[in-house]
């Protein structure tokens, strides 16, 4: 690990004001993701600025919209009684996450930021394009069972690793900004990106904003949502696919419907299509086959991750069958 | 009913661990606590290609770092005396430590800085630069199995019979099954601290499952006298084989040590225990089983295919189970190696036998399918009476009790011949076992007793502890012979200078060590006798057999009026402690017995037909490895076995790039090793039955036969479950769907 500097700020603008003034400076909150990637050498900022005292640490609720600051921690946020009752989908998709030591440090905003644990990227010795611009992807034909099956490019196939940002991007999460030109507001289906040409950038966000904090529109979802995790073991282990699902049923019609997978591709994956071919059908067996099915157009498999190719439609199917609560 | 065997309920009242307390408050300093005046650390620069040859090596930047003492690599070492004894030309040895530019693996250590602190250390590692010059690696063990060789030390392949004659049989399995390559990785990461008292004399706090072994390795690569060396192991926080040998880090951190004339501590990286310290090896079997319609197993063939790595032969008994676990007439068995660009694997956990039972224990459970016969009723019909490899009655043998104890817990008769029958809601059921076998051995060892006139009993022996309880075995073995309650006993273990004892490992420490704490017992009752005979004449015929210590006397239970105060005891030229020693070694018993212990694992699985997620429900395991000693560790040593067995079932491999030979997987978050929520309901049963003939307490060993079958037990259950026949472990979710 390089040496670094430290500093705590105390206000949004002096967080702005360090991010400005020192290109290679870091925010710093729960800092589980970041401090394990300057142990391993991937990322070296030669400053942290500590924003755990930015005051973003309140979930509010606004009718049945609810704000939850920057640095909530994890834990607090899948535990608060008004996340469960009016999104429970969120709080189920974190509690898939990390372990309770991580998610007790763990906070909303760098949740949003996590880097992909894709192997290359944290081995200094390989190339990747995402750590290393032009040096080339190892994972493309390297070990690429955890990588992406949407949206890849020839530069990178890494995937997100966020279980949280899977609810988000179904329920519409917006994401709360402050930049030296001022606030501004980023939807969670534009915050993270594609690798594309520039496999270095996750989001959209500016080297000089910060986040600082996740509005989640009220819905009618609450009552009909899974999240479902298919991975190598029980507990602590990153999605091989997972599957965010809920709907607003009447009876057993489909009103409204959001669907989403991690595991997949470079961002969370919302599936748009599948939740048009749902709208207004009823839940059955049959209308979730042909929601994955054309959930899964498109998708590109490489040597290892084939398999993705199948579970991620099954897991799917079985996300909707539980959301739904259908027996067949 | 009285019972002789043991279930969960009955060892809840057992002594807890007597070391215990210490160890989960953090008053016990494992090798990486331990701190000292002076103390450097050292952090190991690796190799980033598989195979060739350092051509530069910068140290510039590194040795200007700040803190950073000193920068060692095969360029400036201090040398290892023993490598120049050793034919240059010949590598049939251990990993020469910086000896040469060449690299024989991706992950290889090349150098090592040493600094004031470890962060510094480490900062100075990362500015070692290295030029290499690169040549091919080979690391896929199915692409070279053209360079399979027997090992040297084999002299030619098993027979028994005649060859491949399961092609006679009316009934017929030949399949393949691979194992992959897995991590030891105990929680404790292995550690050393390094140093050098005098030019001569060294002294070490290291990680080992045998001071003694480490020293006299020690002792012998660095010339110097064996007495000289020290090594102390006071608590080792699991090991599963990884450290029975002396590893290129330990060899590191004394060059060092010597380089800087300071003590030297030196702590893998969780990472580089992956790779540094050994792992199970990648395995490649082939097994054909022929039995005519009732069962009868008429050949068995069986090949292994293992890894080893370029400059060193590692073998373990893949098929030493399929030779004597049943009763077949033709038996042929082919063992092979492969040398590839990777470090030397280690015998870990159930070493070849768990490798081994896996592909016979799965091909047998496919061979009852294809008869349509019970898998428990095909094992019975094939049971061993005697020894059929050895020619040799069994010492002991309560398998068939295991079967039907089992059978019974985990409720058998729920299962379904046919697979898929059984449906929970979108879970499909299956049931499945498979044996475990492992030889009970029993070494040579010695023991200190130092008894004081307060009734304590101080016992020392060079064992070291890697986790299964000891020093609490021990105390329990004392206690019971003398009838000293056993607060009043301690057992100090982990030191190369006290009295000796083998490494632990093989599951032999009760039979070894706990033969050497009864005769030193033994030892202290005749002598105590001897002396309460010169005040009392009825202590002259006392046999250690009916002395026992009660309260504040001594009682020869063969003469009720005999009592006498231990107390006075004590001689004037020792008044304060008698110190007894002991030897203990085995007798001729091995020329006469075959001796074993066995294990039958029973496990539920349920298998998601949507996901291929499997989750274990329940698993029952119950174990013939004699007298229990002490039954709450029993208890913890074997659940901690099932858990190994199920990662090796369902989430543990290492996985390497073949491309360079590089691990992919190498951290915590990437290998799975089990966690919690990973664990079933365990129901561990013991039959408790004594061995006669191994060892005065009547055990046999229980370290290895507690993980050997559980992973066939887990594969034939997802088969029965699904009807799908993984044979390349782990059985992951996309290998289901």
């Amino acid at each position: 690990m390089n040496n670094f500097q430290y500093t705590r700020v105390s206000s949004p603008a002096a967080a702005i004001a360090e991010l400005s003034k020192d290109p290679t400076a870091k925010l710093v909150a729960g800092g589980t993701n970041l401090i394990d990637l300057m142990k391993y050498g991937v990322m070296a900022p030669d400053k942290l600025v500590d924003i755990n005292h930015l005051g973003f640490n309140e979930i509010k609720k606004d009718n049945g919209t609810l704000h939850i600051g920057a640095t909530v921690r994890n834990a607090v946020a899948s535990g608060n009684a008004d996340v469960l009752k009016y999104q429970p989908l969120l709080s189920q998709a974190m509690l898939s996450g990390a372990s309770p030591q991580l998610r007790n440090k763990a906070t909303m905003g760098g949740n949003l930021l996590q880097r992909t644990r894709c192997g290359y990227f944290y081995d200094i010795s390989a190339p990747c394009n995402k750590r290393e611009p032009g040096s080339g992807c190892s994972a493309i034909e390297g070990y690429n069972r955890m990588h992406a099956i949407f949206g890849a490019s020839d530069t990178c196939i890494a995937v997100n690793p966020s279980d949280m940002n899977v609810a988000l991007v179904a329920l519409d999460a917006i994401i709360m900004v402050a930049g030296p030109k001022g606030n501004r507001k980023i939807p969670m289906a534009d915050f993270h990106r594609l690798p594309g040409t520039h496999p270095e950038l996750d989001t959209t966000l500016d080297k000089k904003e910060i986040i600082t904090g996740i509005v989640i529109p009220d819905n009618h979802l609450a009552a009909h949502s899974t999240y479902l995790k298919v991975r190598d073991r029980a507990s602590y282990a990153f999605a091989l696919i997972s599957v965010a699902a809920t709907m607003d049923l009447e009876g057993s019609t489909i009103k409204d419907v959001r669907l989403a997978m991690g595991g997949v591709a470079h961002k969370p994956w919302r599936l748009t299509a599948a939740e048009e071919f749902l709208k207004g059908k009823t839940a059955s067996l049959e209308n979730f086959n042909q929601a994955a099915e054309i959930a899964m157009k498109g998708a590109k498999a490489y040597e290892f991750n084939a398999f993705k190719l199948k579970l991620a439609p099954n897991t799917m199917v079985q996300a909707l069958k539980t959301a739904s609560g259908i027996k067949a | 009913m009285s019972k002789k065997h043991l279930e969960n309920a009955d060892m809840e009242l057992a002594l807890s661990r007597v070391d215990g307390r210490v160890k989960v408050t953090g008053a016990a300093k494992y090798t990486a606590e331990v701190q000292l005046p002076e103390l450097t650390y050292g952090v190991l620069v690796e190799s980033t290609i598989g195979q060739g040859m350092i051509t530069a090596l910068d140290t510039k930047k590194a040795e200007r770092a700040p803190g950073v003492m000193a920068v060692i690599s095969h360029l400036n070492t201090p040398g290892v005396p023993e490598y120049k004894l050793q034919n240059q030309d010949v590598i049939q040895k251990q990993l020469r430590v910086f000896d040469s530019e060449n690299i024989y693996f991706n992950g290889q250590p090349i150098a090592v800085v040493v600094a004031d602190t470890l962060e510094r250390a480490q900062y100075g590692a990362s500015l070692v630069k290295v030029v290499y010059a690169k040549g091919k690696s080979a690391t896929s063990l199915e692409n070279n199995l053209s360079r399979a060789v027997m090992p040297k030390k084999t002299k030619e392949d098993y027979m028994r019979g005649k060859a491949a004659a399961f092609k006679d049989a009316e009934f017929q399995v030949e399949e393949e099954y691979t194992l992959p390559s897995e991590a030891h990785h105990p929680m404790e990461p292995h550690s050393i601290i390094a140093w050098w008292e005098a030019a001569d004399k060294l002294t070490l706090v290291d990680k080992t499952q045998g001071s003694q072994n480490t020293a006299a390795i020690m002792a012998k690569s660095f010339q110097l006298s064996p007495q000289n060396v020290k090594v102390i192991s006071t608590y080792v926080g699991g090991a599963f084989g990884s450290a029975l040998r002396v590893w290129p880090h330990e060899i590191v951190a004394v060059l060092a040590a010597k380089k800087v004339q300071k003590p030297v501590k030196l702590v893998l990286h969780r990472n580089q225990m992956s790779y540094m310290v050994g792992y199970r090896p990648h395995t490649l079997q082939k097994v054909a089983l022929g039995a005519s319609k009732d069962g009868k197993l008429l050949g068995i063939s069986h090949e292994s295919y293992g890894k080893t790595s370029m400059y060193e032969e590692f073998t373990e008994n893949v098929l030493a189970m399929t030779r004597m676990m049943y009763d077949v007439p033709n038996i042929d068995t082919k063992y092979r190696i492969v040398p590839l660009n990777v470090s030397t694997p280690a015998p870990m956990r159930g070493p070849g036998e768990a490798t081994g039972s896996f592909a016979l224990e799965c091909a047998l459970d496919e061979l009852s399918y294809k008869l349509n016969m019970d898998p428990i009723e095909l094992r019975l019909a094939n049971y061993a009476d005697q020894d059929p490899d050895k020619k040799m009655p069994w010492s002991s043998k309560y398998l068939k009790e295991c079967y039907q104890l089992g059978a019974e817990k985990i409720g058998w008769d729920k299962r379904k011949a046919l697979p898929g029958a059984v449906q929970e809601g979108e879970w499909k059921v299956g049931y499945g076992i498979a044996t475990g076998t492992f030889g009970a051995f029993r070494g040579g060892a010695s023991m200190k007793a130092t008894f004081k006139p307060d009734g304590t009993l101080l016992l020392q022996s060079a064992i070291a502890d890697i986790g299964p309880g000891t020093a609490t075995t021990m105390t329990i073995i004392a206690s019971e012979n003398l009838g000293i309650p056993v607060e009043k006993i301690s057992f100090q273990l982990g030191n190369s200078t006290f009295p000796k004892a083998p490494q632990q490992g093989g599951s032999n420490t009760v039979a070894t060590v706990g033969s050497a704490v009864v005769a030193v017992c033994n030892n202290l009752k005749v002598e105590l006798a001897k002396r309460a005979a010169k005040q009392k004449a009825d202590w002259g015929n006392a046999v250690a057999s009916t002395i026992r210590f009660k309260g504040a006397n001594l009682v020869n239970t063969d003469e009720p009026s005999s009592k006498i105060e231990f107390a006075s005891l004590f001689g004037a030229e020792s008044p304060n402690e008698l110190v007894i020693t002991a030897d203990a070694a085995p007798g001729d018993e091995k020329n006469k017995y075959s001796f074993y212990s066995f294990s039958v694992h029973f496990i539920e699985a349920h298998v998601h037909e949507l996901t291929g997620v499997v989750r274990i429900k329940n698993a029952v395991s119950v174990i013939d490895c004699g007298t229990v000693v002490s039954p709450k560790t029993a208890r913890s040593q074997s659940m901690g076995g099932i858990v190994g067995g199920i990662g090796m079932a369902l989430t543990e491999e290492l996985v390497l790039d073949d491309r360079n030979g590089r691990t992919v997987n190498a951290s915590f978050g990437d290998y799975h090793v089990p966690v919690q929520a990973d664990i079933p309901q365990m129901q561990m049963m013991f039959v408790n039955e004594k061995d006669p003939y191994l060892n005065p307490m009547g055990s046999k060993g229980l370290g290895e036969i507690v993980i050997i079958g559980v992973a066939p037990a887990v594969a034939n259950a997802v088969y029965n479950a699904t009807g799908k026949r993984i044979r390349n472990l782990p059985i992951t979710p996309d290998k289901l769907i």
